[in-house]
């Protein structure tokens, strides 16, 4: 086991799995308090469109959909805040336009043979430097924000309706929040896939919302959570030949239901 | 304590609003005066969360002016202290008594210089005084339903406010719990006016100094009226002289209040 170690790309998995736990456990935390968890959801699956537009017109795969997802995040969210009973029925429809808009721009990028189960499944063993550097900056970014707008957050997840009377701008906020949460759902994109990426940002924040005493130590908890996941799938994919980021969904999985029986 | 009628802290003059064009509430007059303690009742649908909405600067009229002491709502925001329906809130969110209570003091604006120790004095004064002092550190999720009511007013009264607007703050609490909780609004209505949304006839205490009868439009009873039922402010519909609840407690007159015709 320890031998993996040696390799390159063991060791940038786990650099990912990292930087993936953090924002995971500190957007995921946001995600599951707010009630968020399907816009999530949507924001993964409708990247997919990003992820066709960066292939048609030949853009660095992060850059186009990173634009793409916080663009479709964006109007998702406020078609749902302003629609509130039928936020969900909005959702599910961009959640499937994204995808389509995707399939299609794939379609006619001619001669392009794309391994597509990468983008759904994700390919945390083939993540290179510069996709490294990328999480981290981003990580840094949300890490920064968050220790200046905290109680901020903390107040509008609360109680939205009282930070606004006490005259927090709740709209910027909010913006701010889904904004990070589309970059983090692109950046976990590469390393559990599209399909899988909700398990990983929601499964670390909803176990430990039952023990932590403050949004604070949700988030560390969750950060934890998820590197303990993310570290045992990865020896479980090593160990049997299977692959990573289901593995390391069936390790989060199995966490979520012991911990719902006891 | 009595009511200053020289002093008014609300004062709404002709206020219309609607929703969707279904008007709410139409030309509504009402003052507030400093020291009243006002039980805003109605039926449900009759406007009576909107009116609090209005005065709180969320929504804004149609038609007509609100000011709160002299200002408009928006800029007198810190002279109210809002204690908002608590079945909007996540009850597993995890948070302390104490950091709920610190919610109270967050400003629009971020300070260089944290004030968040001096906060931290103030909001121990406040718990101690609600006697809720050896929750501070406890989780929110812990707390019975008059004791997190209790917390709500702490945080309300963190701007030190001159207003105190309770939106149907009794609602899921014991009676015991009530009467306690009663007993905490007289008192605080020495040094401050109380504005209390209620929905439920027997929850109306005793220390009420006016009523005012919301139902699209509004009539308010002050302190000296005593002749027909508000139950046919409850109840429009059944016209009936008798009262239909039998109220039953010791000292506890039973009220009754002029006819309108709403």
């Amino acid at each position: 086991m320890i031998e993996a170690l040696q390799y390159d790309f063991i060791q940038h998995a786990l650099i990912a799995a990292l930087f993936a736990s953090i924002i995971c456990g500190i957007m995921g935390t946001l995600a599951v308090v707010n009630r968020l968890v399907f816009l999530s959801g949507g924001i993964a699956h409708a990247a997919y469109g990003g992820i066709g537009l960066s292939i048609y017109m030949g853009w660095p795969f992060l850059f186009g959909t990173i634009g793409f997802a916080i663009a479709t995040a964006l109007i998702m969210a406020s078609i749902a805040f302003h629609n509130k009973e039928r936020s969900d029925a909005i959702i599910g429809v961009i959640w499937a336009l994204g995808m389509a808009c995707g399939i299609i721009l794939v379609d006619q990028t001619p001669g392009y043979q794309v391994d597509l189960m990468s983008y759904l499944f994700g390919s945390i063993l083939t993540v290179t430097k510069l996709d490294l550097i990328v999480m981290g900056v981003v990580t840094c970014f949300i890490i920064i924000v968050l220790r200046i707008f905290y109680h901020d957050f903390v107040a509008i997840s609360y109680d939205e309706e009282f930070a606004k009377v006490r005259g927090i701008n709740v709209n910027a906020l909010y913006c701010v929040m889904i904004i990070m949460l589309a970059l983090t759902i692109v950046l976990v994109i590469q390393v559990v896939g599209l399909i899988l990426v909700i398990a990983l940002l929601t499964i670390p924040a909803y176990i430990m919302e039952k023990y932590a005493k403050s949004l604070f130590q949700m988030m560390i908890g969750a950060t934890i959570l998820g590197c303990i996941f993310c570290v045992m799938g990865l020896i479980l994919s090593y160990s049997y030949d299977i692959s990573a980021s289901a593995s390391i969904i069936l390790v989060a999985s199995t966490f979520f239901f012991i911990n719902m029986f006891i | 304590m009595r009511v200053n009628s020289k002093n008014i802290l609300i004062q709404m003059k002709d206020v219309s609003f609607a929703y969707h064009k279904h008007a709410v509430l139409q030309d509504v007059c009402l003052n507030v005066f400093e020291k009243d303690y006002l039980a805003i009742i109605g039926p449900n649908g009759g406007g009576k969360t909107t009116l609090l909405k209005l005065i709180l600067g969320l929504l804004k009229p149609d038609k007509g002016s609100i000011y709160v002491k002299g200002q408009t709502p928006q800029k007198a925001s810190h002279f109210i202290g809002y204690v908002p329906q608590e079945r909007y809130i996540n009850r597993q969110f995890p948070i302390s008594v104490l950091d709920i209570v610190l919610i109270g003091s967050l400003l629009p604006r971020k300070h260089i210089f944290s004030q968040r120790n001096r906060n931290k004095q103030k909001a121990q004064t406040i718990l101690e005084q609600l006697r809720l002092s050896e929750y501070a550190h406890r989780n929110m999720r812990s707390l019975s339903g008059g004791q997190r009511q209790r917390v709500y007013i702490a945080r309300a009264l963190m701007t030190d406010p001159d207003i105190l607007l309770l939106d149907e703050p009794t609602t899921g609490i014991d009676s015991k719990s009530q009467v306690e909780f009663y007993q905490l609004l007289e008192h605080l209505n020495n040094s401050l006016t109380i504005v209390m949304v209620s929905h439920d006839m027997t929850a109306i205490s005793r220390h009420v100094k006016s009523v005012a009868c919301v139902n699209r439009s509004v009539y308010y009873h002050d302190q000296s009226e005593i002749s027909e039922s508000t139950i046919q402010c409850m109840y429009p519909d059944e016209m009936t002289n008798e009262c239909p609840i039998e109220l039953i407690a010791h000292g506890m007159p039973h009220r009754v209040l002029k006819n309108h015709d709403h």
